[in-house]
């Protein structure tokens, strides 16, 4: 069993053995433990990043522009500015008389030089310490050239990466409202929360087309400045990835009274369920019938094949670290409708009802961790001889190490997984992963003897 | 996709205070990669989780194997109250998790801006926890806004040997017997490299860092806490009793690097070539090892030689007049262009992100057969590179560094040769061999082959001989 630091202890929970749930969760990393969080920074930078004719400016020394560089399989069916990196590149000289002449100067050429609809400003640890007063060059940058120019204070030290989530959902809410809204139906919504990793939004926006709703805007998906100014006309909120963005939807119903749903667009069941909850907000018979038409004509074309992968899959044990324990939800009812049996989960950000929902859906002897670490997590695919770890990038070589499969399910992924599309690619992905003949050479499954056919 | 505000189209303006698309990663880093090459020990950065966060991702994608890095994760009240409380936990439980023979320590942007001092947290450490089974603890300055990770792996590199070196501490047969290596930033196979070179000149060295086995290790049954393999610390105590010290890099700052600590305060000769990739480079790091041991150079690196010469005879009309543009760390780009020149290739643009002021100078002395203009731009990210390129119509026949050019060779229609570190869109980047005689043949046969391939690809007959 693990070796979990005494901290950490109430951060980890195994279900059945413990009688009473308890799991502490949110709170600060505990110094060398070595969690797979990030910071604040990386909070605004990855919501914000998807949107594509903006400038993304990393104010700061350069190491946080370099690992954020074309970071996330973001797409865009226009421009890719957000694919380019941008830094004030901080010196010691600045460091010493101050960073904000430096930012005015960056600021002013790029936005001359690539004519972006807006600029984000992301403000790294040492701004928030040497004391430049970043809002003050963004407004006067705004004033002057005329776009809006956002100040985002993703200092990295200045809480979690939640927080930077807050703080780019509150440079979002200056957008929003600035746009005209005329044209907008009353059957219209906003797609929070959805990336446009590996072209999902795109998937989900056909699924709105075909219900017959308007899309008004996709934030930050494939996402475009002059959308997200219309976004205060949609009728509806519709919010996945709820870590990130419900404080923008809670923002929009206290200004402009927009009402929102949860949902999650990961594996058939949630995937369904969403898109009849938003039929029923509208209360538009015609919409519920095209949808039930819709989402039938999908499960008919995919699961002889989800089926197909079950009686392979049936009965393998998998293990998922994400970053939000909603998506943890989604990925353990994907993989039950694949057979298999989650046997550990957990999440860097989870809060305390993800973590009541995650132990009401998991079965006895599960473990369920919050901001777990890689001696924890290896020890936990060891104890409970995991075939497949749904993870990112940093999950991935612990698995590896051990001779296990893998899925990426982070933002750096390739595949899409959203829709029913997904729960295809999301099954082949998995299939590929436990059914690889790699794995029967590997010394966890066979040792390290050579092998002599006699 | 393509659109018009990706390509500005207004004229270059002579120096950007932006850096867009950066050629370069921070001081850290560079850091982190030298503790990793220490055997039993651990990475730690005092800093904000996220640098540790974003250095492992950067670091893991490239080599594909575990890359834990611990951290002091500050908080609002660490700043302003200072990091000492979380330093100190922070030792403890890496201490208590992971029972490393060593914890390295490197500082990041935020704590050389507020003044941590980091030297005394960690003598106040030591003695909160003296008589207490502990590791060794070892630390470096690396602010983020000064340098690039080249920097931080070269100051790491010589404040391990600093911290760490005793006189006297080698037992009297060993002494004056072996060498100390400081090979710089190369691969996990460039490491293994170097060992087997020693081992076949029959001279023991120490190899400082030597993450050959620790970021290249093989697949296991137990997960092990700190992979096997790393320079070991009582070799790193001992580097003072070697007979000399070699250490690659032709930008080294001359007086801060730990062969130069040596020679000053221990009198261990240092001797300093270009890292030995290619012939030419190759030969003086052979005629190093031959000075050093008395031995001649054995006959497989003999072999070894003859037939990548033989090979650059069998290539040289593919290669002759083509075109490169080279970049990334100045010491690789100097190799690299050193190596292409005598092969006949052009290297019209030589570029890095580093600025140690020596490029220009050390390009020039590489490239005196090449037949046409060598252009040298240090201290420049990549959208610099492609404005340079085109307002000077370079026309690159192909461009060779790290994968971050992905983008810009796309964009020129050329192909990008991938070497060096990070490759972050191929596997196997810690695989490849650069420097000798065997990396040579390895890179001559890839470039040749790469061209040969566009060739082949973009040639209406295509031909089935070439």
């Amino acid at each position: 069993m693990a070796d979990i630091l005494r901290e950490r202890e109430r951060q980890v929970y195994r279900k059945g053995q413990q009688q009473t749930f308890q799991l502490d969760c949110e709170k600060q990393s505990v110094a060398g433990s070595v969690s797979q969080r990030a910071c604040v920074f990386c909070g605004s930078r990855v919501v914000l990043y998807p949107i594509a004719d903006a400038l993304h400016i990393v104010h700061g020394p350069i190491g946080c522009a370099s690992y954020t560089w074309d970071i996330r399989g973001a797409l865009s069916s226009g421009p890719e500015l957000h694919r380019l990196s941008f830094s004030t590149d901080l010196q010691e000289m600045d460091v010493v008389q101050g960073g904000e002449k430096k930012l005015y100067a960056a600021l002013c050429e790029l936005i001359d030089a690539h004519q972006p609809k807006a600029a984000f400003v992301y403000a790294t640890c040492i701004v928030g310490v040497i004391g430049d007063d970043v809002d003050a060059v963004c407004k006067r940058v705004s004033m002057e050239k005329g776009i809006p120019v956002l100040s985002v204070h993703s200092e990295g030290f200045k809480g979690t990466k939640k927080d930077g989530y807050r703080a780019a959902c509150d440079a979002l809410l200056q957008i929003v409202g600035t746009g005209p809204i005329e044209d907008v139906s009353p059957l219209s919504i906003n797609i929070l929360g959805d990336f446009n990793l590996a072209g999902e939004t795109w998937m989900i926006r056909d699924y709105y087309a075909r219900m017959g709703v308007q899309v008004v805007s996709c934030i930050t998906g494939d996402g475009r400045i002059d959308e997200i100014r219309r976004a205060h006309g949609a009728a509806l909120n519709v919010v996945q990835c709820s870590g990130s963005m419900t404080h923008l939807a809670k923002s929009l119903k206290e200004k402009y009274g927009t009402p929102f749903i949860r949902v999650s667009y990961f594996g058939v069941e949630d995937m369904s369920k969403s898109l009849y909850d938003v039929a029923r907000h509208f209360k538009d018979k015609e919409m519920l019938k095209r949808t039930q038409v819709m989402v039938r004509e999908e499960l008919e074309r995919i699961m002889p094949q989800i089926a197909d992968y079950r009686r392979v899959l049936e009965g393998k044990r998998a293990a998922i670290y994400v970053g939000g324990a909603f998506k943890a939800f989604s990925l353990v009812s994907a993989l039950r409708l694949l057979g298999m049996k989650t046997v550990m989960v957990g999440s860097q950000t989870g809060n305390k009802e993800d973590y009541e929902q995650l132990r009401e859906l998991c079965d006895e002897g599960t473990i369920i961790a919050d901001d777990s670490n890689p001696l924890e997590l290896s020890s936990f695919l060891e104890e409970k001889d995991v075939d497949v770890f749904i993870g990112g990038v940093k999950e991935r070589p612990i698995a590896y190490k051990l001779g296990i499969g893998f899925c990426d399910h982070n933002h750096e992924r390739k595949e899409a997984l959203a829709g029913f599309e997904g729960m295809m690619n999301f099954a082949r992905e998995v299939y590929g992963s436990v059914m690889s003949p790699v794995w029967l050479l590997t010394p966890r499954r066979r040792g390290n003897a050579l092998e002599v056919v006699k | 996709m393509s659109s018009p505000v990706q390509n500005p189209k207004r004229a270059p303006k002579p120096n950007w205070v932006s850096t867009r698309n950066p050629c370069k990663a921070c001081a850290p880093l560079g850091a982190t990669l030298v503790m990793r090459g220490i055997a039993g020990a651990v990475p730690f950065l005092h800093g904000s989780q996220g640098c540790a966060t974003y250095m492992r991702r950067y670091i893991i994608s490239h080599f594909r194997e575990p890359m834990d890095i611990a951290t002091s994760g500050f908080s609002e009240a660490t700043t302003i109250f200072g990091g000492g409380a979380n330093l100190h936990q922070g030792l403890e439980n890496v201490t208590s998790q992971y029972h490393p023979s060593l914890i390295g320590i490197a500082t990041t942007c935020l704590t050389e801006t507020i003044g941590e001092d980091v030297h005394g947290l960690l003598h106040e450490f030591r003695e909160k926890t003296k008589g207490d089974e502990k590791p060794l603890l070892v630390h470096v300055s690396t602010p983020s806004y000064s340098g690039t990770h080249i920097d931080g792996f070269h100051d790491a590199v010589r404040s391990v040997v600093e911290q760490l070196a005793e006189p006297g501490t080698s037992p009297s047969a060993y002494l004056d017997s072996f060498v100390n290596v400081f090979p710089g930033l190369v691969s996990s196979e460039d490491l293994r490299f170097l060992k087997e070179v020693a081992a076949d000149f029959a001279l023991p060295i120490t190899l400082f860092p030597d993450y050959s086995e620790t970021l290249d290790g093989p697949s296991m049954e137990k997960y092990k806490k700190i992979p096997e393999g790393g320079t070991t610390i009582s070799a790193l105590r001992a580097t003072p009793s070697a007979k000399a010290s070699i250490e690659f890099g032709r930008t080294l700052k001359t007086k801060r690097t730990a062969a130069a600590f040596l020679q000053e305060k221990f009198e261990v000769p240092a001797k300093r070539i270009g890292l030995p990739i290619g012939v030419r480079e190759s030969d003086v790091f052979f005629a190093a090892m031959e000075k050093l041991t008395g031995h001649q150079t054995p006959e497989k690196y003999r072999q070894e030689r003859g037939r990548l010469v033989d090979a650059y005879v069998d290539g040289h009309k593919y290669l002759f007049g083509k075109r490169a543009i080279v970049f990334g760390d100045e010491d690789l780009v100097i190799g690299l262009t050193s190596f292409l020149a005598e092969t006949g290739v052009v290297p019209v643009l030589c570029a890095s992100g580093g600025k140690s002021g020596a490029l220009a100078r050390s390009i020039a002395e590489v490239t005196t057969h090449v037949r046409g203009t060598v252009a040298v731009r240090d201290g420049v990210d990549f959208m610099t590179i492609a404005e340079e390129l085109a307002l000077k119509e370079l026309k690159p026949d192909f461009v060779i560094g790290s994968s971050k050019a992905a983008k810009l060779a796309r964009e020129l229609g050329v192909p990008l040769i991938r070497v060096g570190f990070p490759i972050h869109d191929r596997i196997g980047g810690q695989r490849i061999l650069h420097l000798g005689y065997r990396g040579a043949q390895q890179l001559f046969d890839l470039v040749v082959n790469t061209l040969l391939e566009v060739k082949q690809d973009s040639n209406l007959i295509g031909y089935s001989y070439l």
